[in-house]
């Protein structure tokens, strides 16, 4: 495969996942801040994103299975990865977090418990499209080519 | 650096804003990261840290090492307002506050803690850029403040302003830049020496300046009492003082001085003589006087007026971002956490049930000109965009600054309709192409991609089996989630098509995906 065509399909897919609400425009703002001073950005970017996902999906499912539930806890813990989740542009990881919010407000647990595998699912969704974004990059770049930017 | 009352020369010299010396506090390293790199590329140079007491103590080191502080509100070791309060008190920087959350109350409480500003993450470039002006208009005010100390060059500023636009503002907040001219004007003696720019240099340069001579401050003393101090506003005082070549915002600033004072030695009061204190200390610094507060804000509120004549086009949205850093920073330079009660017509009365429990907060009746502000916001933002319409009715709630407006919305759609946002973002979990009903091979599994990762469902060819390796868990984690390893070859994305709902139902437990957790 030729790197014009590796080059589509990865404007495509990116478009696609945009489209489809896994990535915002903050994704496209951390494409722009990528420079030669820092080639790697972006990875370097998300790759911190996946490490502080694992962190707190974990402290998250901790947190619910205590007896009783510290709501305020996991509230916290949410607040944190809506945060993070805003850093690198995953909208809808993002969103799950504020209905998230409102279920630990309320302290609802099954409510909480819903959302966290909604999280779980989201997030496991865009590290595959994710990864397989970079993956089009590195052939891309291993084929000489450059990485399109997404309007 | 040196800073002799007079603006830094640091702060400007040939280039500002570039070189701004910024530092910026946040727990997550990710964000950290990111704003470290907007802010370099914004010219401006960059100290990171991820504790507020680490920054404290940055900070208590060497006072006049940085121009502004950039901190997020959620910290694990302290509090963000916390922060706020003690870079306030203790070296009277200019703070901005970020947090993804962008309700209102903590909004609020920024303010009231002192915040200069209040960024919705995620931050744009454009807000980032445009933070020196918080720095100059601090400077301003703090040289109006000393006036003994030596006089600066208006016309130098005014150029220096005008270069920072040039340079780095897509949206100038011409706020600063009137209030620039308009002080100027007010200046009887100002000397404008044109094409001179002297900064820190105490030796040339020397503006006649308003000096706050005993009797003089006896006047406004004696001017304020005379009102009350729950009713004093800078036109009273004037009026009473009845001191001609003296404009209004040469009181207004020295009485901004003058609460502060009172409210400082009404802690020091407080701290000293926890049960004996008299009633006239309580008294005073609590009510610095809505009828003041309300003066000063309309009265920037009539500048706006005007301007807003002048830029149609910047016109709404950034009046009001420099309106609400305008009456901001003036709040700020009241009385550093103050309770604002009385603002139920900006619809907060549930939230200020829990600012008030606030300790060590001065309760004052303000009304903040928000019906003017505010609710304009909303409207620019009905125009621009299609989401805004769930907004608009919501007068009260929305942003305080332009920063929060245009973030708000996102931050507020989510939690009240999110059937809008899932209609209007194209959360295509329903609807698919109908188009592409025969779906080759590899478009299938290019939608597998994007919605499947999960096991469970029978491949269809054996590409699949390359393609979607479902038996990996995280080790540590245990939940059931799927590293997918990437295949050798690429497929053509047609993307989203005919979905089939159980792929993306397809985990056993998922029967609790549903349309209204997920939107809802």
């Amino acid at each position: 495969m030729d790197v014009l065509q590796l080059q589509r399909k990865l404007r495509e897919h990116q478009a696609a996942m945009i489209r489809e609400g896994f990535l915002d425009d903050q994704f496209s703002q951390l494409q722009k801040l990528q420079d030669e001073s820092s080639p790697d950005f972006v990875i370097e970017v998300v790759k911190m994103f996946f490490d502080d996902s694992e962190n707190l999906l974990n402290n998250m499912t901790r947190a619910l299975g205590q007896v009783p539930v510290d709501f305020k806890q996991v509230d916290a813990h949410v607040h944190q990865y809506k945060g993070s989740s805003a850093s690198v542009g995953a909208a809808r990881v993002k969103n799950v977090c504020a209905t998230f919010r409102n279920f630990c407000e309320a302290q609802n647990l099954e409510g909480c418990v819903r959302c966290l595998q909604q999280l779980q699912h989201e997030y496991s969704l865009l590290k595959n499209n994710l990864q397989y974004l970079f993956r089009l990059q590195e052939e891309i770049q291993a084929a000489g080519g450059s990485i399109p930017t997404i309007e | 650096m040196e800073n002799n009352g007079c603006l830094p020369c640091t702060t400007l010299r040939e280039g500002f804003p570039a070189g701004l010396r910024v530092l910026v506090v946040d727990d997550d390293p990710t964000w950290l990261k990111i704003l470290e790199k907007m802010l370099k590329k914004c010219s401006y140079q960059v100290t990171t840290c991820c504790l507020a007491t680490e920054a404290l103590k940055k900070l208590r080191e060497r006072k006049d090492a940085f121009d502004i502080v950039i901190s997020d509100v959620n910290m694990p070791d302290m509090n963000g307002f916390k922060l706020l309060e003690h870079v306030g008190l203790e070296m009277d920087l200019p703070v901005i506050m970020m947090s993804v959350d962008g309700e209102t109350s903590r909004v609020m409480k920024g303010v009231q803690h002192g915040a200069c500003d209040y960024l919705l993450k995620p931050v744009r470039m454009k807000e980032l850029r445009n933070i020196w002006q918080h720095v100059l208009r601090k400077r301003i005010h703090e040289g109006r403040e000393f006036e003994s100390l030596e006089g600066f060059d208006f016309e130098g500023i005014h150029h220096f302003m005008r270069n920072g636009q040039d340079q780095c503002c897509d949206d100038v907040s011409l706020f600063s830049l009137e209030d620039c001219i308009s002080s100027t004007r007010k200046r009887k003696d100002a000397d404008n020496k044109h094409g001179e720019r002297e900064f820190g240099d105490s030796s040339s340069t020397k503006k006649a300046r308003v000096v706050w001579s005993v009797d003089l401050h006896q006047k406004f003393v004696q001017a304020v009492n005379q009102i009350g101090l729950d009713k004093v506003g800078p036109k009273k005082i004037l009026d009473l003082m009845n001191v001609p070549w003296l404009s209004r915002e040469n009181v207004a600033s020295h009485l901004q001085k003058y609460r502060l004072y009172l409210s400082r030695l009404q802690r020091q009061r407080d701290q000293k003589c926890s049960s004996s204190g008299t009633k006239h200390s309580d008294s005073n610094p609590k009510d610095p006087g809505s009828s003041t507060l309300k003066n000063s804000m309309n009265k920037q509120q009539n500048v706006f007026s005007t301007d807003n004549l002048r830029c149609p086009n910047n016109g709404l949205l950034q009046l009001h971002e420099a309106d609400f850093r305008g009456t901001v920073s003036e709040l700020n330079n009241i009385v550093p956490g103050p309770n604002m009660t009385n603002v139920s017509h900006i619809g907060l009365d549930q939230t200020f049930s829990s600012l008030n429990s606030e300790g060590n907060s001065e309760v004052f009746d303000c009304t903040l000109p928000t019906q003017y502000t505010w609710n304009q916001v909303p409207q620019r933002k009905l125009q621009d965009d299609p989401k805004s319409q769930s907004i608009a009715s919501m007068d009260s709630s929305p942003s305080a600054a332009s920063s929060i407006a245009s973030s708000a919305v996102e931050n507020i759609i989510p939690a009240q309709s999110k059937s809008l946002m899932g209609n209007d973002l194209g959360l295509k979990t329903q609807e698919f192409d109908a188009s592409l009903s025969l779906i080759p091979d590899l478009e299938f599994y290019q939608q597998n991609l994007l919605w499947g990762g999960e096991g469970g469902f029978s491949p269809l060819d054996e590409d699949l089996h390359f393609f979607l390796l479902q038996s990996e868990c995280y080790d540590d984690m245990n939940f059931g989630m799927h590293n997918i390893e990437m295949p050798e070859y690429y497929y053509d994305p047609g993307l989203i098509a005919d979905v089939p709902n159980h792929l993306f139902y397809d985990s056993a437990d998922y029967s609790l995906v549903d349309q209204s957790l997920f939107i809802a």
